[in-house]
């Protein structure tokens, strides 16, 4: 059954149609949970608001839960889901890099846009600096295509490598979210805060 | 709707755990209809593609980096996924704030610093995230949020690269935002 495009269950325009419909989705829950406003996002990096992370780690554990259980009852061929290729050093790298710019601009790329959606000009220029930023890269992709192409692992699943089935693994992502909820809910308490 | 927008509150947050189970079906919905996780620096990637082609035509033969894009993506780079997706956020980001009456024109930062300050970070913050998610192939969403629900050790790795690096430097920045 699904996934529905690479099946050619449904046309090419109905499949940007329903990204469409997804994105405004993906854009009401981010903006409703909170994701629109810079200060709530950094407040992961100093315990006054944890709201990143709970989302973030509530969110991936149910999609891949969903993953796997519409696998077992046979409503998803997961051989032809998408999995993000593993190159070690670019995923190290541009992710330190990606690191930096969220400390300094307080937004991701997905929740900046969300945020310029409800008026705050500091993601307007965040979304100006991704331009830049991207536009940066293309021009100087020579530079750092050696980084960019480095430690290809292929596409290996986290359960893979630690050889384990991947509901193993599913359960021990489940317990280390549920270990830094409990963090999370005491930083909360113990750091000052306002909503923003 | 109100009739008396003096006393209009603005409306809360949802409930985090409730918005990132939303989140995640969300993300279940758009790798059951388009076999792909979420995404957002890839529409950025999209429009700069564009954008390179209409300048330069040759961009494909005379830029490596436009030519690693079309190997990767046919025809033209503004019909793709992530793009009706991103227009998508841009609404329902829109919509979720306009019920809520958050819908402001402003420039939010700690008061410890000035609206000038916040904006240089912010534009800062823009270009090294939007070279750093073209480095590491996607970003939050992209990358380490939608990596993850696939189980991809690269989504994994990026994800505590990000976080990590930022926590590590959260100390260095903290004027802006506490």
């Amino acid at each position: 059954m699904g996934p529905l495009a690479p099946n050619e269950l449904i046309s090419e325009n109905t499949n940007f149609l329903l990204a469409f419909f997804i994105g405004i989705a993906f854009g009401w829950v981010l903006e409703s949970s909170g994701f629109s406003s810079s200060r709530k996002l950094a407040g992961i990096f100093y315990g006054y608001d944890a709201v990143v992370l709970k989302v973030f780690f509530t969110a991936a554990i149910t999609a891949m839960l969903g993953l796997l259980f519409m696998s077992l009852f046979g409503w998803i061929d997961l051989s032809l889901v998408y999995v993000n290729p593993t190159y070690l050093s670019s995923a190290i790298v541009g992710g330190v890099v990606m690191g930096v710019g969220f400390i300094m601009g307080g937004f991701c790329p997905g929740t900046s846009f969300c945020g310029a959606a409800i008026g705050k000009i500091d993601a307007m220029v965040f979304i100006t600096g991704l331009f830049i930023g991207v536009y940066g890269f293309a021009f100087t992709y020579g530079w750092w295509e050696k980084l960019y192409l480095a430690n290809y692992l292929g596409e290996p699943k986290v359960s893979e490598k630690l050889g384990m089935s991947d509901g193993l693994f599913g359960l021990f992502m489940i317990l280390a979210a549920l270990g830094m909820f409990i963090v999370a809910e005491w930083a909360e308490k113990k750091f000052p805060r306002e909503e923003y | 709707m109100s009739n008396n927008t003096k006393t209009r509150k603005v409306r809360k947050y949802l409930n985090p755990y409730l918005g990132g189970v939303l989140l995640g079906l969300v993300l279940l919905a758009a790798n059951f209809v388009a076999g792909r996780g979420l995404g957002a620096s890839g529409a950025v990637k999209s429009v700069v593609a564009t954008t390179i082609r209409a300048v330069d035509k040759d961009a494909v033969n005379t830029n490596p980096f436009m030519a690693e894009y079309a190997e990767s993506h046919s025809g033209n780079p503004m019909k793709s996924w992530l793009v009706f997706e991103m227009l998508g956020v841009v609404v329902g980001g829109f919509l979720s704030g306009a019920v809520a009456g958050r819908l402001k024109l402003k420039v939010e930062h700690s008061p410890k610093i000035t609206s000038r300050r916040r904006l240089v970070f912010a534009l800062a913050g823009g270009v090294l995230f939007g070279f750093g998610s073209q480095l590491g192939r996607g970003c939050t969403s992209g990358s380490a949020l939608s990596g993850m629900a696939v189980l991809s050790m690269g989504g994994f790795i990026t994800m505590m690269a990000i976080f990590g690096t930022a926590f590590a430097l959260a100390y260095f920045f903290r004027r802006n935002w506490i």
